[in-house]
């Protein structure tokens, strides 16, 4: 059998394992992300001038400075400053999921600001307290209108979880540096991780797509082909 | 001594990018009465009807609800007051994501906190009360434009309000859709609603209508009867006649 086949066959436990700690990173930041992404928006289109400028601001260095340079920023940084004692998966979980939120937030405000002005007007007029309209009218459907962008987000941010190794996490590209530099098959190795990624990327990407389907409201959602 | 009116509008002055949209405009809605706002487009109607619920906040003037002013800043009293003052737009505003019956019941469940049987059965009288028992479950992307008024109708009525004020509701119809508007506004007028209405309907007005008031340029120029406005002479009639030979309505 050819040295690479074997080396890959060899690494596959491993690298499974790597997913494992890939996707519980990629889901613990998604919804931290979701979770911060939500008030940001909300924030930057319906909040008072000093909390948009916050919030503005929270997400100009989120998405202004590398995901790379913000990890070594937090880990050994300001986590460590706060005097947190995070361990790298969480470490590097936390991290993700803050850039994620300045990333969702933008999606989530697109969604928020397209629906029309008269939903949040009809919801007054009944009587409904803002928060009570974003909660129970604006964001029911801005959220629907978001799963697209969303599942581009995803599909960034599983590919995000690779820089992790760098301060230690044993995912997948972690556990494929140490099977390469052991077995020295580098090309096939980063194949089979390229694939694992792959496929990650494909059935997140498939399970959101089934839930736009889903929550699709009936007679709204425009599809089919053009005459 | 005078009655207080059950919706009272004093000096309301509005002004939107130097502009004077309402310029020191005083109405009452007393019980029962339907009153109808005409006039040209962008005349103030719209933003009248606005400033009356409080969507829009006046720079000057004061609301109040039978006799008790309104302090818009004072969050519940708003929410209170609003619920109140039952809303209808020219475009429906329906909750796109709901269904009619869920559009109905929604704020009966958020802001009047009944429970959700209560909150239900209530949904289905209204629904058919405007005759779309059959169209609950639908979802406004699936009514007529008729069938959407008529649920905006029914989920304003759900709340109860003192009073209802109606923007332009057949604006957005096609012409064979107004009439089952028009119909279902009518039965509240003839069942005591108090209602304003902004509206070019002025046949159907005339017959209905208590009192017309003619809007231009943010003022009320003319107001009185129908009957007392629909004379030679007067901007309302030139107006009013010059809308029928357009749409070819006869005038009541």
């Amino acid at each position: 059998m050819p040295t690479a086949l074997t080396a890959c066959i060899d690494a596959l436990p491993s690298l499974l394992m790597g997913a494992v700690s890939t996707v519980g990173m990629l889901l613990l930041a998604m919804a931290l992300g979701f979770v911060l992404g939500v008030p940001l928006s909300v924030a930057q289109v319906y909040g008072p001038r000093p909390l948009r400028w916050l919030a503005g601001t929270y997400v100009w260095f989120f998405r202004g400075v590398p995901i790379l340079v913000q990890l070594y920023l937090f880990y050994f940084g300001l986590f460590a400053l706060l005097g947190l004692n995070l361990s790298e998966f969480v470490s590097a979980a936390a991290v993700l999921g803050l850039t994620s939120s300045a990333y969702q937030s933008q999606i989530f405000r697109g969604s928020i600001q397209g629906l029309h002005a008269g939903q949040l007007k009809a919801a007054r007029a009944l009587g409904m307290t803002d928060r009570q309209a974003i909660a129970s009218i604006i964001l029911p459907q801005a959220l629907r209108l978001s799963i697209p962008g969303w599942s581009n987000e995803y599909s960034i941010l599983l590919k995000d979880t690779a820089v992790a190794f760098v301060i230690g996490v044993t995912e997948i590209m972690a556990r494929t540096r140490f099977a390469a530099s052991r077995t020295y098959e580098h090309f096939a190795l980063y194949i089979l991780a390229g694939v694992l990624y792959f496929v990650l990327t494909a059935v997140g990407v498939r399970l959101l797509r089934r839930l736009e389907k889903r929550v699709r409201i009936p007679g709204y959602a425009q599809q089919g082909s053009l005459v | 001594m005078t009655d207080s009116p059950i919706l009272g509008a004093a000096n309301i002055t509005k002004r939107l990018g130097g502009k004077t949209i309402l310029d020191n405009v005083s109405l009452r809605l007393d019980k029962g009465d339907l009153k109808v706002l005409i006039g040209p487009s962008g005349g103030g109607k719209s933003t009248l009807l606005q400033c009356l619920n409080l969507l829009i906040l006046p720079e000057k003037g004061q609301i109040s609800l039978e006799g008790r002013d309104i302090h818009p800043r004072n969050k519940r009293e708003l929410s209170s007051f609003r619920q109140q003052v039952g809303m209808i737009f020219q475009d429906f505003n329906l909750f796109d994501h709901l269904s009619a019956f869920e559009n109905v019941r929604i704020a009966l469940i958020k802001v009047k906190k009944l429970s959700r049987r209560a909150a239900s059965e209530r949904a289905e009288q209204e629904l058919a009360r405007v005759g779309l028992s059959d169209k609950g479950g639908l979802y406004p992307a699936q009514l007529s434009g008729g069938q959407k008024q008529r649920v905006a109708v029914a989920r304003a009525l759900a709340m109860d309000p003192k009073v209802m004020l109606l923007d332009e509701p057949t604006s957005a119809l096609d012409p064979e859709l107004i009439g089952e508007v028009l119909a279902v506004i009518k039965d509240l007028s003839l069942a005591g609603m108090t209602m304003l209405m902004a509206t070019h309907q002025v046949g159907f007005s005339a017959q209905l209508a208590d009192e017309f008031m003619f809007m231009d340029q943010g003022r009320i120029v003319e107001q009185g009867s129908p009957k007392e406005l629909l004379v030679p002479g007067t901007r309302t009639q030139a107006f009013c006649s010059k809308i029928t030979e357009l749409a070819g309505e006869v005038p009541g």
